[in-house]
């Protein structure tokens, strides 16, 4: 592609934008629109996701061992429960830490505790996390078959009403973050097809003049690039100061709430709201112009 | 330059446009090609220019078929000729010397070049001075012109020209008869579809009359009708 090529399609793009003012317009809004929309839909999954993955990664299985089970046998079972698949960590806590930790939730009123040093009711236990929270059941099924296993507890009830409504929060998030980006597609194609349409003879006529398809099509696709560029720019930036308010807000007014404002991820949502704006622009123009180049 | 054998053309819906048809032209031809409205003459060129493909039989054009080009090799091929449209076909809102340099830029041009040939071009058909005008603002005869100077701008090497003069006076006809024949004096190969018979009688080049999708007449030096 040579330089003056290049130079036609920018020309081109530049001024096409600049000809259809109005149909410009209204696909930056539309780009714009849906992208806020659906930037914000991002910012709170990433938020949801976050808040679910920290109660799911506090979620524990806990193993008690048989009274009288030999120390000999611990590090045995405790490959054996490392082995079984899904599981993610195994601790053997002894009774002693146990009683050290229960005397640590009890704070400075640990010394009611006192007598039971010498006389410890708690058996020892291992602690297991599962990869993931759905397996969570199941896997505490399978370590109760094990030999020298006194009884097995976990979140019961807590963990499947958890993990049910994660899945559907996420399900539902997807869904919709799917039919926005179908309507912001739909939307800017229809906008590019008016401006395409507004230029059929011109596109017949190069056509005719030997332009090849690339070379015709081009320039819509950067227009329709550069259209959805500004509009997720639009979106981003109003998405970014809105969502960043809004989490100071949040932790001054809800300490206990914490908004993710890791920039890194922020970061990763605005380049993701600018390339579905690129990618809009450039499907929707190609899509527009493909009935005009059958030859 | 161009053969074509036993080419029938049967449009979809059912009209005969042309009926085995064989012809060849050579490179510098200069081909009037005559007959009544409706005899194929428009079709026979849509298919040399491959906007139309033939149903039967083979169009090769410097010996390769071009009914077998795909899709991506059809620019290529047009690129090769140059082609006068009986509507002119000029983008009303490029002034004169972008619908010029239109053709020119489709091909990928350098703008040296561009800057160059266009000038050159108008100059040639003689509207060097209203090159900065909008086709909205000539005259038929003078949008003619545009769009002559447009399809040889490319140094083309067949010209084709549907009914050049059928909207222009007298005078202005045999002005682009003159500029036809330069170009052709260019080695360049011209193939004109028309129905001015004076134009025909006096010019004496090679004739060939069409009607109901046949060749009924080819020659050399030839007439525009034959009952004379
Ligand atoms: N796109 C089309 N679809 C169907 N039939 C067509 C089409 N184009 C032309 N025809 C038919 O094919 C026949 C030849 O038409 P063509 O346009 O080639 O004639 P022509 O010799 O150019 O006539 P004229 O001198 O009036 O321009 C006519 O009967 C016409 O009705
Ligand atoms: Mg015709």
């Amino acid at each position: 592609m040579s330089f003056n090529t290049l130079a036609y399609y920018w020309r081109e793009a530049i001024n096409s934008i600049f000809r259809n003012t109005w149909l410009s317009i209204a696909s930056v809004g539309t780009v714009s629109v849906s992208l806020l929309i659906l930037g914000f839909f991002a910012l709170a999954a990433v938020n949801v996701r976050e808040f679910t993955q920290g109660i799911e990664s506090g979620l524990e299985i806990r193993v008690y061992l048989k009274d009288g089970t030999p120390r000999e046998n611990i590090n045995g079972m405790q490959a054996q429960i490392a082995g079984v698949p899904g599981v993610s960590l195994v601790d053997f806590v002894s009774r002693e830490q146990a009683l050290e930790e229960m005397k640590n939730n009890f704070g400075d009123r640990g010394d009611i505790l006192e007598g039971l040093d010498k006389d410890n009711p708690l058996p020892d236990s291992f602690r297991v996390r599962a990869e993931n929270a759905d397996s969570i059941p199941g896997l505490a099924g399978q370590l109760m078959t094990l030999s020298g296993v006194e009884q097995v507890i976990y979140g019961h009830g807590l963990v499947e009403k958890l993990v049910s409504v994660t899945r559907w929060a996420r399900l539902a998030g997807a869904i919709i973050l799917g039919f926005l980006s179908l309507a912001a597609v739909f939307l800017i194609s229809t906008t590019i097809r008016m401006s395409v349409f507004a230029r059929r003879k011109e596109i017949g006529i190069m056509v005719l003049l030997g332009a090849t398809n690339w070379f015709v099509r081009f320039p819509y696709v950067m227009e329709g690039m550069m259209l959805g560029l500004v509009g997720a720019a639009m979106a981003g930036a109003v998405v970014y100061a809105g969502y960043m308010s809004l989490a100071g807000h949040i932790t001054q007014t809800l300490p206990f709430i914490h908004p993710v404002t890791d920039q890194q991820v922020l970061l990763q949502v605005m380049g993701g709201i600018l390339g579905i704006g690129l990618l809009i622009g450039a499907l929707g123009s190609s899509f527009s112009i493909r009935k005009y180049l059958k030859t | 330059m161009i053969n074509l054998y036993n080419v029938t053309k049967v449009y979809t819906n059912g009209a005969k446009a042309l009926n085995d048809v064989s012809l060849t032209i050579q490179k510098g031809d200069f081909v009037f090609l005559v007959g009544p409205s409706g005899a194929g003459k428009t079709t026979l060129i849509k298919i040399i220019f491959r906007e139309e493909t033939p149903t039967r039989g083979q169009v090769l054009f410097y010996g390769k078929n071009i009914s077998r080009l795909k899709g991506r090799e059809i620019p290529y091929l047009r690129r090769k000729i140059g082609m006068v449209f009986q509507d002119f076909r000029l983008l009303p809102q490029k002034s004169v010397y972008e619908n010029v340099a239109f053709a020119l830029e489709v091909t990928g041009a350098s703008g040296k070049i561009i800057r160059a040939r266009v000038p050159e071009v108008l100059q040639q058909v003689g509207l060097a001075e209203k090159s900065r005008m909008f086709p909205s603002q000539l005259s038929g005869g003078e949008q003619q012109r545009v769009s002559i100077a447009r399809a040889i701008v490319n140094k083309p090497a067949l010209l084709i020209a549907d009914e050049p003069t059928g909207n222009l006076d007298p005078d202005t006809s045999w002005g682009l008869m003159n500029l036809l024949s330069d170009i052709n004096k260019t080695d360049t190969t011209i193939i004109m579809a028309t129905h001015a018979r004076e134009i025909v009688d006096s010019m004496k080049r090679r004739v060939i009359a069409m009607s109901d999708g046949r060749i009924s007449r080819d020659e050399e030096s030839g007439v525009y009708s034959s009952e004379l």
